[in-house]
């Protein structure tokens, strides 16, 4: 890779304005710095506009040539739609207090990643197109006409949001940037002007059921590999099932967690947690069809992601589940929670959720009959369901990153720190302004978590690192521990190149290792392989 | 220079010199004492109304607060009532907080890079105390007009400006508002000037009403405590406009028709600008809306149906492997 250093990308982030307005600045598409274009055999498949091969870099993105047209009418029928998009559009004072609340202004120092200003590269169009100020006054109302080099503008800085709505915490008005973004990236969308990283997944989400475009035989046999690796490591033979009818709950997770390290071991995790339980009472299935919980159409547009949401409900009604379990992700989360019982619900062929193990009814999920894995480990655990051994977790020192969707878009910030604690010893925050509600991204979200813009990735990530470093360096943190299957495929990466020696795991892996599970042979590694820290009456005699 | 804080410093100035001009060289004084005053008010009035129509005709499609706080869910786990509001009381309290006290703007912190590579985050409270102070004077202030607008002039007008005159420097009648209100203004234009990042998200449209709302203030500061003007010709005046028996009483300066005209361009210019905010604040979605979204189903008045790829076409296209993989298919063949 070619990506600048740590300290020369920190020499960068130098939050100088320049000299020329923003609007007189054009837009320099720079290596690194974007995603590829999508795939045109993808966009074909999805029955999504203008298909084609076509390059960031060149000067000709072969837009139809009614673009201008289409944009305005799309934009048009948006701020009918949304009132979120209209009033955002009308309402921001450009106080700046959202200027410096963005990890991709802190990590790159552009101006026009400032919050405020990724919206006014729309907001201008807006009041050129919709408004009476800016159609009388123009330029000084903010106003300016479209043409190709702000659409330009557009792909390059929207897809540089990745929609973690940090900003819209600490705005007056609640403006969301991130569903500004959404706006403009479904209008980008109707041009064909969509990234490969998002595309792609999205198709191979909607044939084959997950993102990463495994096929059922194949999902299995991984899982497969699982169970092989689990009885390696603690001696016991775990025998889920699949696609099973008459199960009580239809486990939905990311696919990505069956897919690569370290997500694999959250996904053993769970594999080893449902085989606890069984004797207990639970009886859950995986699913080939609905084998994604993410939802890289959210990442698209409304209606995409409507797409292949629908599954969840579709194949929980096939099957004749009661509920449905979802696994550790981020994004999914915000889809589950805020988006689908109203796109796709109701849910009324399912039952309200109670745990078969605590009795515990979920009333919070009583509309969308779906649970979080971690607030039903946290009831479990709650009523000492679990038989478990945090010692296990020693030769970790962990800390936990909030993901953006579970903090901003739900408020999950107790259950997984309440299980934390006790399944590990060790556990250690991050400093406040950087945590629960005001967490920082990974840098990587909403799909931008590809190969060939690491250096806006390690940018973006900068100001998460960062605070790891913090407690790195004080406590010796050596494990960041996440609910979201983007993170521990981006985090990696980006603790490599800015903090090594920290690792990273989801919630259920930790909870695992630490899990006594009954007729296991004595652990000697954690699920990784990883030599467990010597107990201390044994440390003595050293 | 910045063409920015120019254009709008040089825009106030002109509107200055229109009115003064007006009335002191062309004697426009119905022009500016009446006619315009109403044009303004039906203006304002047309314009914020149909804004604000408009925001409440356009549906709702998703609920998306933004979660400040912990969800609801297991019993044993306390919630954040306020920040992450599942009741419409929670609701109630979170915009009340955010209104009154501009709760979200409270929270803001400044980053800096120190020491090199190490990211901080302080808290910022001169925003937030500024702009709360720029509020509330400028609502003392606007209250305090009702004196001009209302006969006998009622208790609580009176209240309000024996509270606002209780620091008397010296001389009696010195309203605290008036100059909180210009310090407060001084603050967010200064802030607009000289802090870069700001300056360069800055339109003229942004330093137009704070220049506009000092020359309200400064005209309305040199009528209270340096130009003497007929404060009863006054009074007659803007009684005859609120009873619409509008009149121009004799001897009242050209200062005045400034300031009159002044805040006329401004109550016609706010339904058109960023000023709307102060409605819009009340409608946003990520603030007014319960977070009680797995619970309660939020229903989207344009919903549609969608093309999906069914469990029926997934498993004729993968049936074979399913089968040789042990999977359960619906259909054999
Ligand atoms: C109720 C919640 C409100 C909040 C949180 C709020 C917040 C703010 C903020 C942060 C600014 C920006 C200052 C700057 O940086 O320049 C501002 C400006 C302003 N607000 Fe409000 N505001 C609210 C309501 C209102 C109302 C009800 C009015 C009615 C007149 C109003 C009138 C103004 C004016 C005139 C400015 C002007 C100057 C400028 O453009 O900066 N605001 N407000
Ligand atoms: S905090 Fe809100 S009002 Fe202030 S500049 Fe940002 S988006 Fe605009
Ligand atoms: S949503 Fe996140 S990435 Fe997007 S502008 Fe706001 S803070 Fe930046």
């Amino acid at each position: 890779m070619s990506e600048p250093r740590p300290d020369e990308l920190i020499r960068k982030m130098e939050h100088k304005s320049p000299q020329k307005g923003w609007m007189d600045t054009p837009v320099n598409i720079r290596k690194g710095m974007y995603c590829y274009a999508s795939n045109p055999k993808s966009v074909e498949y999805l029955g999504l506009p203008n298909a084609r091969a076509w390059n960031p870099l060149d000067v000709d993105w072969k837009l139809p040539p009614d673009w201008k047209e289409i944009i305005h009418k799309g934009f048009r029928e948006r701020l009918d739609k949304f009132r979120s998009f209209k009033i955002f559009m009308d309402v921001c004072v450009r106080c700046g207090a959202c200027a410096d609340k963005c990890h991709f202004f802190i990590g790159t120092g552009d101006p026009k990643n400032m919050p405020v200003l990724r919206a006014e590269l729309l907001r201008s169009i807006y009041r050129n197109d919709f408004t009476v100020a800016g159609k009388i006054f123009g330029k000084l109302a903010g106003a300016r006409e479209m043409t190709i080099d702000v659409l330009k503008e557009w792909w390059y800085y929207l897809f540089q949001c990745t929609e973690c709505r940090r900003c819209s915490v600490f705005c007056p008005y609640g403006i969301d940037t991130a569903e500004i973004t959404i706006m403009g990236r479904e209008l980008l969308n109707l041009l064909g002007l969509n990234i490969d990283w998002i595309a792609t997944p999205v198709a191979n989400c909607y044939r084959t059921g997950n993102h990463l475009g495994i096929q059922p035989h194949a999902y299995k046999d991984m899982i497969d590999f699982f169970i092989e690796d689990i009885e390696e490591v603690t001696g016991v033979k775990v025998d889920p099932s699949f696609n099973q009818k008459g199960a009580d709950i239809l486990f939905i997770t990311p696919s990505g967690d069956v897919f690569a390290d370290p997500g694999t071991y959250t996904a053993m995790g769970y594999l080893i947690l449902f085989h606890y339980l069984k004797e207990m009472g639970l009886n859950v299935t995986w699913s080939t069809y609905a084998s994604e919980g993410g939802n890289f159409g959210f990442f698209t547009s409304h209606e995409t992601m409507k797409r292949l949401n629908k599954k969840m409900y579709a194949e929980a009604k096939r099957l004749g589940v009661k509920w449905i379990l979802g696994g550790e992700c981020g994004h999914m989360w915000r889809v589950v929670n805020q988006y689908m019982d109203t796109m796709n619900g109701p849910a009324d062929f399912l039952e309200v959720p109670v745990s078969p193990i605590t009795g515990t009814r979920f009333e919070n999920a009583k509309s969308t009959k779906m649970v979080h894995i971690a607030e039903f480990m946290a009831d479990l655990i709650k009523h000492k369901k679990l038989n478990l051994d945090p010692s296990r977790n020693d030769h970790l020192k962990v800390t936990y990153h909030d993901s953006c969707n579970p903090a901003r878009g739900m408020g999950m910030l107790e259950e997984p720190r309440y299980v934390m604690k006790n399944v590990c010893n060790n556990f250690y925050e991050m400093p406040p302004n950087t945590i629960r509600e005001q967490t920082f991204c990974c840098g990587s979200g909403s799909g931008l978590n590809a190969g060939e813009n690491m250096e806006q990735r390690m940018a973006g990530g900068f100001p998460r690192a960062n605070a790891v470093k913090h407690v790195h360096e004080k406590y010796g943190v050596n494990m960041l521990s996440c609910v979201c299957a983007v993170d521990r495929a981006a985090l990696p990466p980006l603790m490599d190149y800015w903090v090594p020696e920290v690792g990273v795991c989801g919630l259920t892996e930790l909870v695992a290792n630490a899990l006594v599970v009954p007729g296991e042979a004595e652990r000697t590694t954690d699920l990784r392989g990883e030599e467990l820290q010597v107990k201390e009456e044994e440390d003595k005699n050293v | 220079m910045n063409i920015n804080y120019l254009a709008s410093l040089i825009a106030v100035i002109v509107l200055f010199l229109l009115a003064y001009v007006g009335v002191e060289a062309a004697g426009l004084r119905y022009f500016f004492g009446v006619l315009l005053p109403y044009l303004a008010v039906i203006i304002f009035i047309v314009g914020f109304v149909k804004k604000i129509v408009g925001w409440a005709k356009t549906p709702v499609p998703f609920p998306i607060p933004t979660t400040c706080g912990q969800q609801e869910t297991l019993s044993w786990i306390k919630p954040a009532k306020i920040d992450n509001p599942t009741t419409g009381f929670g609701v109630f309290v979170r915009m009340l907080l955010e209104i009154l006290f501009f709760r979200s703007l409270f929270r803001n912190t400044k980053m800096e890079l120190r020491e090199g590579d190490k990211l901080s985050y302080e808290w910022e409270k001169w925003l937030w105390l500024f702009a709360l102070a720029f509020h509330y004077s400028f609502l003392t202030v606007l209250l305090r007009h009702l004196r001009f607008f209302l006969e006998p002039v009622p208790g609580c007008v009176k209240f309000l400006e024996s509270m606002d005159g209780f620091l008397q420097i010296g001389l009696p009648g010195i309203m605290i508002s008036g100059i909180l209100l210009l310090a407060a203004l001084l603050f967010l234009l200064l802030r607009r000037i000289f802090i870069p990042q700001i300056r360069y998200i800055s339109l003229a449209s942004d330093y137009f009403p704070l220049f506009l709302i000092m020359g309200i203030a400064i005209t309305g500061i040199l009528m209270r405590y340096f130009i003497r003007v007929d404060i009863a010709g006054i009074k007659e005046l803007t009684i005859g406009l609120v009873t619409f028996h509008p009149i121009i009483p004799d001897g009242i300066g050209g200062l005045f028709y400034v300031h009159l005209f002044f805040v006329s361009v401004f109550i016609a210019y706010f339904p058109f600008s960023k000023l709307m905010h102060a409605g819009g604040i009340f409608m946003s979605p990520t603030r007014n809306l319960t977070t009680n979204t797995r619970a309660t189903r939020h229903i989207n008045p344009w919903n549609y149906d969608v093309k999906v790829h069914t469990y029926e076409e997934y498993e004729d296209e993968f049936r074979e492997k399913m089968i040789g993989a042990g999977l359960p298919v619906e259909k054999e063949s």
